[in-house]
């Protein structure tokens, strides 16, 4: 459970995410859906104690306050949007995945913890991966990558942040898949930042749509409603074919 | 200098026998590990900028101490630390980039600088030796600072190197994993400004800046993994700064230069190295 409790982020005098509060059930699969600039992300690091905010939040029992860095216990995998990674860093496959393992960059990698990353590569179809040097993968590969160090130790929530960005359709589709599989075996809690409405409506069981402040939330099917894009958007035109109704400019 | 021995009939093996000599020498292998240690935070965090900037700022430390007649290392290294932490403070809660507040800082040290040597009479040649490095100049105290150095730079290696390394690669992942990125960046900043200091009397203000990247740099050229790329880091550095320290006496060259040098040499041929890879 994700209990969000009137969560404000302010920069400059300006809110960023004006009284945000939300309660996602165990095991539900939440898309975050929005305008750029509306604050998704803002949302997503607030939400993992990343960005100062007024409010709090809840994950199961346990209660972050506000503030940055607040003091969280729960296990959380997060895929941050790979488009931020340093790719001039020297680093294996193999060490960008243990980081999830050890809290921190590996010296060296002994074989106990290669037979751990090797296995969660394994559940992301990316094994043949593990010795490459980051800065050779593909954004797609990249991905899937940061799947496998974000699931590794199976944390009960999983967050990822536009995972669609940068790459094509078929390998956005194989990773919507891993995570599905994820949430059916092990009942975590999923959510995700995305700017694809069909994904929001095939994958998510929930649906936030945000623009500065809660549009809609809801089961997905509610959630995505003409209305609520409508009023996050200014206007439909983007929904190719979601409500079946092409473009239509306001 | 090696010539004026010679005229006088003594030996290289005793001009390298020297207390002056092996001072000079231990000084520049424990003080070139930690150049080549901290030198691959600063490359891949784009601090180059920084070791130049802390170098300069040492110069208003040191000129400090010598107008007012203490030993200059006790001043320099409180005064680069604090330059070290302004710059950081400057950073986290101004509107400007890190660049920026060097920038002014090492103005202003070096300013500072000037106008303590120009009130201190007769102690320009002292500030010399730290302009430029001077092995004659490497004392015992020099000596067992190095050592402390190296004995906490080791101490850094279990824990300490993989937060730094995780922080460097992403602080925000290494946030997510708590590590407290930037105390630990507060603390990197202070290691290196200490190592900085002390290794003024090896290489000089001038040329310290070089003394930490450039090592780095070439290990970043070869080396596949950030481990491997800070094992390859030190041993490049010590390597260099042996082979400088040697052909500086060999050939009577000044030793920074000399040093720095060498490691542009290898820096040239890790740079063929790699392009054939």
């Amino acid at each position: 459970m994700i209990q969000a409790n009137s969560l404000t982020v302010q920069a400059a005098h300006r809110d960023i995410l004006k009284d945000i509060s939300f309660k996602l059930p165990t095991g539900a699969f939440l898309a975050i859906i929005g305008p750029n600039g509306g604050g998704k992300s803002t949302l997503v690091r607030a939400l993992l104690g990343l960005q100062k905010h007024k409010g709090t939040v809840q994950f199961g029992t346990a209660e972050s306050g506000a503030g940055k860095g607040s003091n969280r216990r729960v296990p959380i995998g997060y895929v941050p949007q790979i488009k931020t990674l340093d790719r001039s860093f020297p680093a294996l496959t193999e060490e960008l995945v243990a980081t999830a393992l050890k809290k921190r960059w590996p010296w060296t990698i002994d074989s106990a913890c290669r037979t751990i990353v090797r296995d969660a590569l394994r559940s992301v179809s990316a094994e043949h991966l593990i010795g490459e040097p980051i800065r050779n993968l593909s954004g797609g590969e990249l991905q899937r990558v940061y799947l496998a160090r974000a699931m590794i130790s199976t944390p009960p929530y999983l967050f990822l942040d536009e995972p669609a960005a940068g790459v094509d359709v078929a390998g956005t589709a194989d990773m919507l898949e891993c995570v599905e599989q994820f949430r059916r075996e092990h009942g975590a809690t999923i959510v995700m930042v995305t700017h694809d409405w069909d994904v929001a409506m095939h994958h998510a069981s929930h649906a936030l749509v945000l623009n500065k402040e809660v549009i809609s939330f809801g089961p997905a099917h509610d959630a995505v409603s003409e209305d609520a894009i409508r009023k996050a958007f200014g206007h439909v035109g983007h929904a190719h074919g979601v409500f079946g109704g092409g473009h239509h400019h306001d | 200098m090696l010539t004026a021995y010679l005229e006088e009939g003594i030996t290289m093996i005793d001009v390298l026998t020297q207390p002056f000599m092996i001072r000079a020498l231990v000084a520049g292998v424990l003080l070139s590990a930690l150049a080549g240690y901290y030198g691959v935070f600063v490359v891949q965090r784009r601090l180059s900028f920084l070791g130049a900037g802390l170098g300069h700022a040492a110069f208003g430390g040191i000129a400090l101490g010598l107008w007012i007649g203490i030993q200059p290392l006790w001043i320099a290294i409180p005064f680069t630390l604090l330059v070290g932490i302004g710059i950081a403070w400057i950073r986290d809660h101004t509107r400007l980039a890190a660049d920026t507040a060097i920038g002014i800082f090492f103005s202003v040290s070096v300013a500072l600088g000037i106008l303590f040597l120009s009130l201190s009479t007769g102690r320009n040649a002292d500030a010399f030796s730290y302009l430029f490095g001077s092995l004659l100049s490497v004392t015992y105290t020099d000596l067992w600072v190095s050592t402390a150095l190296v004995l906490t730079g080791v101490a850094t290696i279990p824990r300490l190197w993989g937060d730094w390394a995780y922080a460097t690669f992403d602080s925000e992942a290494a946030n997510v994993s708590g590590i407290s990125t930037r105390s630990q960046d507060m603390l990197l900043v202070s290691l290196l400004a200490a190592t900085i200091v002390v290794s003024l009397k090896v290489v000089g203000i001038l040329l310290v800046a070089a003394w930490i990247v450039v090592p780095a740099a070439s290990a970043r050229l070869l080396a596949r993994t950030f481990g491997g790329m800070t094992r390859l880091s030190v041993l490049f550095a010590v390597l260099t700064t042996v082979t400088g320290l040697a052909l500086s006496v060999v050939l009577d060259i000044p030793t920074g230069a000399m040093i720095v040098l060498v490691q542009a040499a290898l820096f040239a041929a890790a740079m063929l190295l790699a392009r054939g890879d």
